[in-house]
C-alpha cells in the first residue's frame, strides 16, 4: 500500500476520534459547570476543561472570558482551533476524499454525510443549537464512521492502519480527558472525597460513555481509585489506556504478519502494553495521576512517531 | 420545437436540431420522445433531485480555476441524453482514430526528423519555436512510437452529416469520469430506456485504458507493468478523475511525494518500502514534472524523472512535449498531417481558421470580429475568448485592441451553428447548443468506446459549453445497428 | 592536443540529507575537434543512473545517493585528443534542428541595450556572428565576482562587467535578437593566463552552410584545440553541466576545483 494512502488512513481515525473527544470535552465542561461551587464561578472548571484539552492559550488569544457560548464556538465551530469538533471533522472528511478510492460507499458516505450535517449545523442560529445537540449529533456521526468501518472495509493492511490510528488517539484522549480532573481538583484539595468531588467523577464516566459500564463493574462507592483502574488497567473498559494499548499491538503484530517483517514499531508496542498490564493501581498514584498520565501521553506520542517512521513516510527500506 | 432561426451575423443560420428534422422527430430519438411525453411534471424533479443527490454522494464535483464560492460544486447534469445511431458513429469513429493517428505521427516525426517541416507542409517556427515544443524529448523515441495515449478531439454538429473538429487534447484531457459517471445515473435512473433502446456499452473504457498504458511500457520492463496515475493533488480541479481513474483500473493514485528516482528506475513509496513504477499516467503538466529538467520551483514532479524516462526506464502518457500537436495554430495543419502521414483524405473537416499572425489573416479577422469567435493560441477552458455575435460593442472593442498588441496570440472562426439538442430546463424541454468530446486511446492500438461526453450551454442562445462557464453534461448514447 | 582534466566539485550541507539527485553533463561528446583517450565520473556513494545522448547531442547521466550525507564529491578525471576544426562543430550528431534555438529565455531576453548592440552592419550571417562577438567583447569588461550565477544577459550590459557565462549570455541574447539561432556551452579550457577560466563556457550560433560555429567573446576567439565541450542549452542554467537537488534543511556550500593541462606525447 502507498505509505501516503496509509497515512491518510491512519489520520482519518485520528480526526474522528479527535472530534469525539472534543465533543465529550464539551460535555463534561457542560455538567461541570451546572453544579454550584465554592464562590469561584463557573469559569475556572471550564479554564480546567480548555487547559486539559491543550488549547488554554489560543482560546485566551482569541476569545478571552472562557463563558460556555464562547468554549462552545472554540470546541465545536472554530475552524481556527485544530482540534475543534468541526475542524477535525473537515480534516477526516478531507482525508477521505483523497484515499477515497481505499474507502467503501458506506465508510465515505458516513463521513461525508456528516460533514454535509455539519455544515447544516453551521448554517443555524446559535439559540437555536445545544450543546446536548452537538454532542449527541457528534457522537453519533462518530460512531456510524465507526461502524460503517467495522462492518464494511476489507480487512486489508489499510483496515490496520485506520484502526491503528483509533488506538493510539483513544489512548492519548483517555488520559487526557482523565487529567480534566486533575485540573478541576487541583486547587481545590478540601473537596476530595466530597459530594462534588463524585459528582466530577461521575461526569467525566458519563462524558466517555461508560458510567453504566462503571457501576456494573464495580458497583458502590465511586472513588478515585476505581475510577483510575477502570480507565487505565481494565481491559473490560472500551477507552482504557490498556484496551487502547491492546488494539494498537493487535494491529500491528497483524501488519508485521502481513508483511513479513517485525520492526521497531512492534517491539515499542509490546513495550508498552506490557508496562500497562503490569500496573497496579497504587503504583499509578505513587507516581501521581497528573506524572503518570503525562508520561504515558508522551509514549503514545512516541509509538505514533515509530508508525510514521516505519510505515507512513515511506522513508524504510 | 422546430430548428429554429436566429440572426448571426447579419445571415440567417438554421440550427440543426438532432431530434427533430422538418417537424418530424428523427429515427434515433423516437422512443425518447415517447418518454419524453409521458414523463409526469413531478417525476422530473423527482429524478433531477435524485441524479444530483447520486453526483454528490459518490463524491463527482468540480472545481472552478479562480474562483471563490463552493469548492464542491456539481456539474449540472442534464437527464436528456444525446443520441447517435450506429452508421453515424461509425465515420465518426473512423474520423477520429484517423486523427489520433495522424497526431502521432507528427508529434513522433517532429522529435525526430522532422520531415514534414522540410517539406514545407507547415513553418518550422510553428512547431520549434513552440511555447510547447519540448527538446528535452528530442531524439527519444517512446514505446511503440506513441506521445499522445488518450487524444480528446472536440466535436461539433452543424447537419445531419456535417460534423467539424474544434480542437485536439494531446496532453491529459479531462471529463472521460463524466461520460462514464453520466452512463452509470442514467442506468441507475431509468433502466426501461436501456431496454428500449439498444445503447452500446461505455464501460469498458478503463479496461482498454489499462491496457494501453500497459501496451506502453518502456524496454526495461521485462514483467507485468506496474502502472500509476500521477496526480497534482486532491485540491486540483480534477482529482475526483483522477481517483475515479485509478479505481476503476486498479492502480494506485500518487502525488510527486510518492515517487523518487533511484538508480535507473521510478520507485513508489509504500509500507513494505520501494516498489518500481513502470507506466506513469500523467495528470500534471509537463513544466511541473521534474525540476531537474523543467520549473526548478515546482514541488509537484519528481526530481529525475526525465533522465529516467529519456533512458527508458518508465513510460510517461503522455509524454512531454505532446502539446505542439494540440496548439491552436497547429491545429490548422491537422488535414495536412492526415495527407502527409496517412496519405488519406480527412474524414473530419476542421472548422476554418483564421491566423491572427498572418497580414491578410488579420485584415479580415479585424474587419469581422462582430460575427467570429476569436480565441488565444494556448487559450483554453472559454476563457480568453471572444464570441462576437454574443458580444456587446465594449467587448469588441476591447478585444480588438488586445489583438491589435498581439496578433500571433490569436486566431478566429466562422461562429458555428452548433447542433441542439432537447434539454430540461424549468419550463418544460427546450434546445440548447451541444458540443461532443469522445476520448481516443493510443498505444499498440487505437481504440474507442462508443461514446463521448455530451457538452450543453444550459443558458437559451449560448454557444459556450465549457463547465467553467455554466455548461452541463449529458449522457451520450450510440446505439447497436 | 591531448588535454587533462581533473574536475572536483564538493557539496557541504548544514545537516545531513538524504534522496540527492543528480543529472550531469560531465562526459564530452565525440565530434572532428574532440575524441575521448579516457574520461571517468565518481559521486559519493552514488549510484548511476540512466544514460543517453540527448536531442542536443550532450551525454547525460543520472546518478542517486541515498544518504543521509553532510559531504557529496563529484569528481571528473579524463582525457581528450582535440584538434582545432576554426570553431566549427562538425560531426556531432543531433536530432534538435536549428530553429528551436531561437526561443528566448529571461535570463537571455535581449533589452534596449543589447538590441542597440546588435545593430552591428553585416551581411554575411558569419561575419554578423564575428561582429557580435566582438561587440561583446568591447561591452563586457572581464572581470571576476561582478557578477553572479543568475545575473541575467540585460543585467550584464547595463553592468558592462562579468565573466564567461555573462559574455555567452549577452552574445546569445544578441544573435537571436538578429534571428540567428544561438546556445550556450559549458565546457573545459585549457588556459596559460590568469585571466581565464578553467571551467569555461562560450557560444555556439549557427551559420547556413557551416552549421553550429563556437564564439567565445571572453577570449576574443573561436574555440580551438584548447577547448573541450561539455554540453549546451538555452542559456546558462539550461545548459548547467550538474543539476542536482537534495532532501534536507538548509543551503549547500559548493567548492570547486578543475585543473586543465595539456599531456606531451
Amino acid at each position: 500500500m502507498l505509505s501516503r494512502t496509509a497515512d491518510n488512513l491512519y489520520w482519518i481515525a485520528r480526526y474522528m476520534e479527535r472530534a469525539e473527544t472534543s465533543a465529550r470535552f464539551l460535555e463534561v465542561g457542560s455538567r461541570i459547570a451546572l453544579m454550584p461551587n465554592a464562590g469561584e464561578g463557573y469559569r475556572n472548571e471550564w479554564d480546567a476543561l480548555l487547559r486539559a484539552a491543550g488549547t488554554a492559550d489560543a482560546f485566551a488569544r482569541k476569545y478571552g472570558d472562557a463563558v460556555q457560548r464562547n468554549i462552545e464556538s472554540h470546541m465545536f465551530f472554530d475552524r481556527d482551533n485544530p482540534a475543534s469538533v468541526a475542524a477535525c471533522l473537515g480534516r477526516a472528511r478531507e482525508n477521505a476524499r483523497i484515499v477515497r478510492t481505499a474507502l467503501t460507499t458506506q465508510v465515505w458516505d458516513a463521513i461525508n454525510t456528516a460533514f454535509q450535517e455539519l455544515k447544516g449545523l453551521e448554517r443555524l442560529p446559535r439559540s437555536e443549537v445545544s450543546i446536548a445537540r452537538l454532542t449527541d449529533w457528534t457522537m453519533r456521526a462518530a460512531a456510524l464512521v465507526r461502524g460503517s468501518i467495522e462492518a464494511t472495509l476489507l480487512r486489508n493492511d489499510g483496515w490496520d492502519f485506520l484502526n491503528l490510528g483509533y488506538a493510539l488517539e483513544r489512548a492519548d484522549n483517555t488520559a487526557r480527558l482523565l487529567d480534566v480532573k486533575y485540573f478541576v481538583l487541583l486547587p481545590r484539595v478540601e473537596f476530595v472525597g466530597s459530594g462534588l468531588d463524585n459528582y466530577q467523577w461521575t461526569t467525566l464516566l458519563r462524558a466517555m460513555s461508560v458510567h453504566r459500564a462503571f457501576h456494573w463493574a464495580y458497583g458502590g462507592e465511586v472513588t478515585a481509585a476505581k475510577i483510575a483502574h477502570f480507565l487505565i488497567l481494565n481491559p473490560q473498559c472500551p477507552r482504557a489506556l490498556v484496551t487502547c494499548a491492546a488494539a494498537a499491538n493487535t494491529h500491528l503484530e497483524r501488519l508485521a504478519r502481513g508483511y513479513g517483517a517485525v520492526t521497531e514499531a512492534q517491539r515499542r508496542g509490546h513495550a508498552l502494553l506490557a508496562a500497562l498490564a503490569d500496573l497496579t493501581v497504587e503504583e499509578v498514584f505513587d507516581e501521581g495521576l497528573h506524572e503518570f498520565l503525562t508520561r504515558i501521553i508522551g509514549e503514545v506520542s512516541a509509538l505514533g512517531a515509530v508508525v510514521h517512521d516505519t510505515y507512513l513516510s515511506g522513508d524504510q527500506r | 420545437m422546430a430548428g429554429r432561426q436566429t440572426r448571426n451575423g447579419g445571415r440567417v443560420t438554421a440550427y440543426f436540431n438532432e431530434m427533430y428534422e422538418d417537424g418530424r422527430v428523427r429515427a434515433p430519438y423516437a422512443r425518447l420522445e415517447d418518454w419524453m411525453r409521458h414523463m409526469p411534471a413531478g417525476l422530473r424533479s423527482l429524478k433531477q433531485a435524485e441524479a444530483e443527490d447520486l453526483f454528490r454522494r459518490i463524491g463527482i464535483t468540480f472545481a472552478v480555476y479562480g474562483e471563490g464560492g463552493d469548492p464542491d460544486r456539481l456539474i449540472p447534469f442534464d437527464m436528456f441524453p444525446r443520441v447517435f445511431t450506429a452508421a453515424e458513429w461509425a465515420r465518426l469513429e473512423r474520423g477520429i482514430k484517423q486523427r489520433a493517428r495522424a497526431l502521432n505521427a507528427f508529434l513522433v516525426d517532429i522529435y525526430q526528423r522532422g520531415e514534414i517541416v522540410r517539406a514545407g507542409r507547415i513553418p518550422a517556427r510553428l512547431v520549434y519555436q513552440n511555447e510547447a515544443y519540448e527538446k528535452a524529448v528530442a531524439g527519444i523515441r517512446p514505446p511503440k512510437g506513441v506521445y499522445s495515449h488518450i487524444v480528446g478531439i472536440d466535436l461539433v454538429r452543424t447537419g445531419p452529416d456535417e460534423f467539424f473538429v474544434l480542437e485536439d487534447n494531446c496532453r491529459t484531457p479531462s471529463g472521460v469520469s463524466y461520460m462514464l459517471e453520466n452512463r452509470e445515473i442514467m442506468m441507475r435512473m431509468f433502466p426501461e430506456l436501456f431496454q428500449a433502446n439498444r445503447i452500446q456499452p461505455v464501460d469498458a473504457y478503463s479496461d482498454l485504458l489499462r491496457r494501453t498504458l500497459a501496451s506502453v511500457a518502456p524496454a526495461k520492463c521485462d514483467r507485468d507493468p506496474c502502472i500509476v496515475i500521477l496526480t497534482p493533488g486532491h485540491f486540483n480541479s480534477a482529482y475526483y478523475e483522477h481517483s475515479f481513474l485509478a479505481d476503476l483500473m486498479g492502480v494506485e493514485l500518487v502525488e510527486g511525494q510518492d515517487l523518487f528516482v533511484e538508480g535507473e528506475f521510478v520507485w513508489m513509496r509504500t509500507t513494505q518500502g520501494p516498489k518500481r513504477v513502470d507506466v506513469i499516467y500523467r495528470r500534471i503538466d509537463d513544466a511541473f514534472l521534474d525540476p531537474l529538467c523543467f520549473r526548478p520551483d515546482s514541488v509537484l514532479g519528481v526530481p529525475g524523472l526525465m533522465d529516467v524516462y529519456r533512458s527508458g526506464g518508465v513510460a510517461l502518457c503522455s509524454a512531454p512535449g505532446a502539446g505542439v500537436a494540440d496548439d491552436k495554430a497547429v491545429y490548422t495543419f491537422v488535414p495536412e498531417m492526415i495527407r502527409f502521414y496517412l496519405g488519406e483524405e480527412p474524414i473530419l473537416q476542421n472548422v476554418p481558421t483564421w491566423q491572427c499572425a498572418r497580414e491578410a489573416d488579420l485584415a479580415y479577422v479585424m474587419d469581422r470580429l462582430p460575427e467570429l469567435v476569436v480565441k488565444e493560441v494556448h487559450g483554453s477552458g472559454g476563457y480568453g475568448m471572444l464570441v462576437g455575435p454574443k458580444a456587446s460593442a465594449e467587448q469588441i472593442a476591447a478585444f480588438r485592441a488586445k489583438i491589435a498588441a498581439d496578433p500571433a496570440n490569436y486566431i478566429a472562426q466562422p461562429t458555428l451553428a452548433l447542433s441542439t439538442v432537447p434539454t430540461f430546463v424549468a419550463e418544460g424541454v427546450a434546445p440548447r447548443h451541444v458540443d461532443l468530446r469522445p476520448y481516443c486511446l493510443v498505444g499498440e492500438r487505437v481504440e474507442l468506446v462508443p461514446g463521448g461526453l455530451t457538452r450543453v450551454a444550459l443558458t437559451e442562445g449560448s454557444l459556450v459549453v465549457n463547465s467553467s462557464q455554466g455548461g452541463g453534461v449529458k449522457d451520450t448514447w450510440v446505439l447497436a445497428e | 592536443m591531448l588535454i587533462a582534466v581533473d574536475h572536483l566539485t564538493t557539496w557541504r550541507y548544514p545537516a545531513p540529507v538524504r534522496g540527492v539527485v543528480q543529472s550531469h553533463r560531465l562526459r564530452p561528446a565525440q565530434h572532428d575537434g574532440q575524441k575521448i583517450v579516457d574520461w571517468g565520473v565518481t559521486v559519493t556513494d552514488g549510484t548511476p543512473g540512466g544514460s543517453f545522448r540527448d536531442g542536443a547531442g550532450d551525454w547525460v547521466q543520472g546518478w542517486t545517493i541515498r544518504g543521509p550525507l553532510s559531504e557529496i564529491a563529484v569528481r571528473v578525471t579524463g582525457m581528450v585528443e582535440t584538434a582545432d576544426t576554426a570553431g566549427i562543430l562538425r560531426g556531432h550528431r543531433e536530432s534538435i534542428p536549428p530553429e528551436a534555438w531561437l526561443r528566448e529565455t529571461p535570463a537571455t531576453r535581449p533589452d534596449a541595450a543589447i538590441r542597440a548592440l546588435a545593430a552591428v552592419a553585416a551581411a554575411d550571417p558569419l561575419d554578423l556572428a564575428h561582429a557580435l562577438s566582438a561587440a561583446v567583447a568591447d561591452a563586457i569588461a572581464w572581470e571576476p565576482g561582478a557578477t553572479h550565477a543568475a545575473t541575467t544577459a540585460a543585467e550584464t550590459m547595463a553592468a558592462g562587467r562579468g565573466v564567461c557565462q555573462d559574455h555567452a549570455q549577452v552574445l546569445i541574447a544578441a544573435a537571436r535578437h538578429c534571428g540567428r539561432p544561438a546556445r550556450y556551452v559549458a565546457g573545459y579550457m585549457l588556459t596559460a593566463t590568469e585571466k581565464a577560466e578553467a571551467a569555461h563556457a562560450w557560444a555556439e550560433i549557427h551559420i547556413p552552410g557551416l552549421g553550429w560555429v563556437g564564439f567565445d567573446p571572453a577570449n576574443r576567439c573561436c574555440p580551438d584545440a584548447r577547448y573541450v565541450r561539455l554540453g549546451s542549452g538555452r542559456d546558462a542554467q539550461d545548459a548547467a553541466p550538474v543539476r542536482g537537488i537534495a532532501r534536507g534543511p538548509g543551503e549547500a556550500a559548493l567548492d570547486v576545483a578543475v585543473a586543465v593541462r595539456s599531456v606531451q606525447q
